[in-house]
């Protein structure tokens, strides 16, 4: 039976009929007949943001968290814009989320009437897909359609612009199940021809490594299982993106840690030096890949990839698989199996005492002080204490993100949310709101720096009103710690405009939002500190003020070649092409 | 100097390698996009070239099919097999893009353009005009004492020559179409 209603209530319906239960939004006039139809009713929650740009990371966070669509609500003009930074970093990090943005009214369309923005215009390359809506009797198909692209295929934002006198007309409702089906599908099996191919590298290859990004996070926790049983069956070692940390364990055995510009030597080397890259829901990023002509150049390549935008784009593979990475792993296994589960046990054997070597290295190794608290150290002592916990981590941007994805060990998937290729500051906070909002017994602890967390620090107000008690655990360097990083090392250690002056004092910021400040700089003190942050039944802002000029290492300096690897201060003494001869 | 030696300008300079990996040869294709003829798709398609930097020599768009709602974009674009394999993977994965054929991949195809053209001219520059449009099929649309405006159809090729030929007759203005391209055969 088809039921006429407004636009606005077939709003919150389509919203219901989706399995949304919490919208992150922020009302004005343009959505206010939507508004309207949230207070008469109970089944979804609604979170009051601070600022927009907060409510799409919220939302981002508990998608991420929770592998469902993230939903969020603005209102036009202003409201939209303000969330155009959340949409593109939900676009670069395959994230989907739903949002809702208020328009005026069609007749006034084009006018440059009272908080109009062209939205679809100003979001057309921010998002995967939007659309514009100005006939209410299609409202309802297309958000039920939006949340079909928003999940398929490679996630991404998906944004719906509805003008003001669409959301009072009235229309029939479409459920969902009556929607005629989209002719978007993409492909989620991947050619049995090519996986076969693979199968057959596999078995022969000396030096493989599987190189697993968020896709793999992407796929659903099922791919992340696959991923498991490949690695312990085959034995092959599993290097991980900064996006796809937890998808195989970090206390696996064949865990190589992160790869990439700030990863491990033995991931970066493993990576240079196979002769097998089974690249699994990575998308060669730049921070991954440094200089083209030297990636990785002795070895056969795969990958697999549900976008074939991603395959062949800027690293040429060998062997292209399109699909969704849990469909193809099951493929993988079962023909893999099938064959007699074969691999080259001496060339692995070398292999492991290669990496084994490398690994002995231990370049995470930083100076340890008594006196003042290293970064590094700060974050031994939070994985220390919380290990174990049903914790989930978010970042913001910068050198403390680095450290966290070093430091801090996933045994999970979907526990480890941060902002990798927008590199949006301010991300943080508002990420692990959302994230507590969908798991609220949970330990949710925001790694951040003073700098980026600064840049949202509106939305504490948004945790004390929902009461959501998020840990800031902020290393407070008075730096904009990375980019004096690249500064001492790349532009003669011209320190220009980064460093964080005028502070607040993040004690008192607490008790002006309501909840808890903790301070810290003794190291002796740390253990306590962090145990009183985690006991606290309340959001905590922990100012951890840590060594101020301390650099992240390994780095790769952009351009360089995997083993062009600095290891600490002393190498960036050295000119790099001597010291990376000595490496390899 | 800074400590990592690295010359000022060079790439290891910036956050981003500078060097293009993939200096190859350039190749020209014709690409039809079958789409959804929906508000925003031909925004959305000229976007991806925009805003990733890929060149569209010439693009015709126009609904083909009135019941499913469908539009062809034939879009005539430059770049190496790699970029050109990227644009047409970037196109497929568009939510309103029903299908993408590389005509020039694909096997022989037609390319077809229209282009109208102004040319005055008295006494003997008319006749010349005249007489060359003939060779070349051009019809005459409309005529004054002291002009004519040709119409043509052929392929760019053609109409690039017939213009070089007008220019010294008078050429005033021209408009032209874009290519439309089928595929041979069946
Ligand atoms: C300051 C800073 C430093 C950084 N340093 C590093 C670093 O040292 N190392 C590092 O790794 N990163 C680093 N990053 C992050 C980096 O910028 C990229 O975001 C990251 O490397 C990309 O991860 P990914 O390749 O896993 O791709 P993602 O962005 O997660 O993309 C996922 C890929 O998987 C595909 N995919 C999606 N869903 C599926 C599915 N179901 N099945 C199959 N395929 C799917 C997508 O099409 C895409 O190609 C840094 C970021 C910042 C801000
Ligand atoms: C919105 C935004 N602006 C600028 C940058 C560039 N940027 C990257 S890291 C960084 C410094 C971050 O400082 P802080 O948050 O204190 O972290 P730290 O590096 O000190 O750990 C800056 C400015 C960015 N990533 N995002
Ligand atoms: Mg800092």
């Amino acid at each position: 039976m088809t039921q006429s209603m407004t636009g606005a209530r077939m709003v919150v319906q389509a919203l219901k009929d989706q399995g949304v239960e919490v919208v992150f939004g922020y009302p004005g006039g343009a959505v206010l007949p939507i508004y309207d139809e949230i207070f008469q009713q109970n089944d979804i929650r609604h979170i009051l943001v601070r600022h927009e740009q907060g409510a799409i990371h919220m939302a981002e966070g508990y998608a991420r968290s929770t592998g469902k669509v993230g939903v969020a609500l603005v209102t036009s003009g202003p409201g939209a814009t303000n969330a155009v930074t959340g949409l593109v970093d939900a676009l670069m990090d395959s994230i989907p989320i739903v949002v809702l943005t208020g328009q005026v009214p069609t007749f006034a369309i084009g006018t440059d009437a009272f908080q109009e923005a062209d939205t679809v215009g100003i979001t057309r390359p921010c998002t995967k897909m939007n659309w514009l809506v100005k006939d209410t009797a299609k409202l309802s198909e297309t958000i039920h359609l939006a949340f079909h692209v928003a999940r398929s295929g490679r996630p991404g934002p998906v944004l719906i612009d509805i003008p003001k006198d669409v959301q009072f007309a009235d229309a029939d409702y479409v459920p969902r199940e009556k929607i005629k089906p989209s002719h978007y599908q993409p492909k989620v099996k991947g050619d049995i021809e090519q996986i076969t191919r693979l199968v057959e590298m596999i078995e022969t290859a000396e030096r493989p490594v599987f190189y697993t990004g968020g896709g793999v996070i992407n796929s659903g926790p099922a791919a992340s299982q696959l991923l498991r049983e490949l690695a312990e069956a085959t034995g092959f070692p599993v290097t991980s993106t900064l996006m796809g940390l937890g998808a195989y364990p970090a206390s696996g055995k064949n865990w190589l840690g992160m790869l990439g510009m700030h990863g491990l030597y033995e991931a970066n080397l493993a990576m240079h030096g196979c002769d097998l890259m089974i690249n699994i829901g990575a998308r060669f990023d730049d921070r991954i890949t440094g200089r083209i002509k030297d990636f990785s150049p002795n070895s056969r390549k795969a990958h697999i990839d549900i976008d074939a935008s991603s395959i062949n784009k800027v690293v040429r593979v060998d062997v292209p698989i399109l699909g969704d990475v849990g469909h193809v792993l099951e493929d993988l296994l079962r023909i893999w199996k099938s064959r007699g589960r074969k691999v080259n046990k001496a060339g692995l054997a070398t292999w492991w005492k290669q990496i084994n070597e490398w690994r002995a290295v231990k370049c995470l190794t930083y100076n340890p002080s008594t006196s003042i608290i290293k970064p590094q150290y700060a974050l031994e002592r939070l994985e220390a204490l919380t290990k174990g916990m049903d914790r989930y981590i978010t970042t913001e941007v910068g050198q403390h993100q680095m450290w966290a994805a070093q430091f801090l060990g996933f045994e999970g998937p979907n526990r480890w949310m941060t902002s990798g290729g927008l590199g949006t500051m301010g991300y943080g906070l508002p990420a692990s709101i959302g994230v507590q909002i969908a798991h609220p017994d949970a330990l949710v602890i925001n790694v951040a720096g003073e700098a980026s967390w600064l840049m949202n620090m509106q939305e504490m107000g948004t945790a004390m009103q929902f009461r959501a008690p998020v840990k800031q655990f902020i290393l407070n360097n008075e730096r904009l710690g990375m980019v004096r990083q690249w500064q001492e090392l790349l532009h003669g250690e011209r320190y220009s405009q980064s460093w964080s002056e005028s502070l607040p004092d993040f004690v008192k910021l607490a008790e002006a939002f309501g909840c808890k400040g903790i301070k810290v700089s003794d190291p002796k003190d740390l253990d306590d500190a962090i145990m009183e942050m985690i006991r606290y039944d309340g959001p905590v802002i922990f100012d951890c003020l840590v060594e101020k000029h301390e650099n992240c290492f390994p780095m790769i300096p952009s351009g360089k070649p995997h083993n062009e690897m600095l290891l600490g201060d002393a190498d960036t003494k050295n000119a790099i092409g001597a010291r990376g001869a000595v490496l390899v | 100097m800074s400590p990592l030696n690295i010359k000022s300008g060079s790439s290891s300079h910036s956050a981003y390698d500078l060097r293009d990996p993939n200096a190859e040869v350039i190749e020209s294709h014709t690409l039809a996009v079958i789409v959804a003829n929906e508000a925003g798709v031909l925004a959305r398609v000229i976007g991806l070239f925009s805003g990733r930097g890929y060149n569209i020599d010439s693009l015709t768009v126009a609904e083909v099919d009135h019941t499913g709602h469908l539009s062809r974009i034939t879009i005539v674009t430059r770049g190496t097999p790699q970029v050109i394999a990227q644009i047409k993977a970037l196109l497929a994965r568009m939510v309103p893009v029903h299908d993408v054929h590389d005509l020039t991949e694909e096997g022989p195809s037609v390319q077809r353009e229209l282009a109208l053209f102004k040319v005055a001219g008295k006494g003997e520059h008319r006749i010349e005009a005249l007489r060359l449009a003939e060779i070349f099929r051009a019809h005459v649309v409309d005529s004054t004492l002291e002009s004519f405006v040709f119409e043509m159809t052929g392929t760019p090729e053609k109409i690039d020559s017939f213009a070089e030929l007008m220019r010294p007759l008078g050429l005033r203005e021209i408009a032209r179409t874009g290519v439309a391209a089928l595929s041979r055969g069946l």
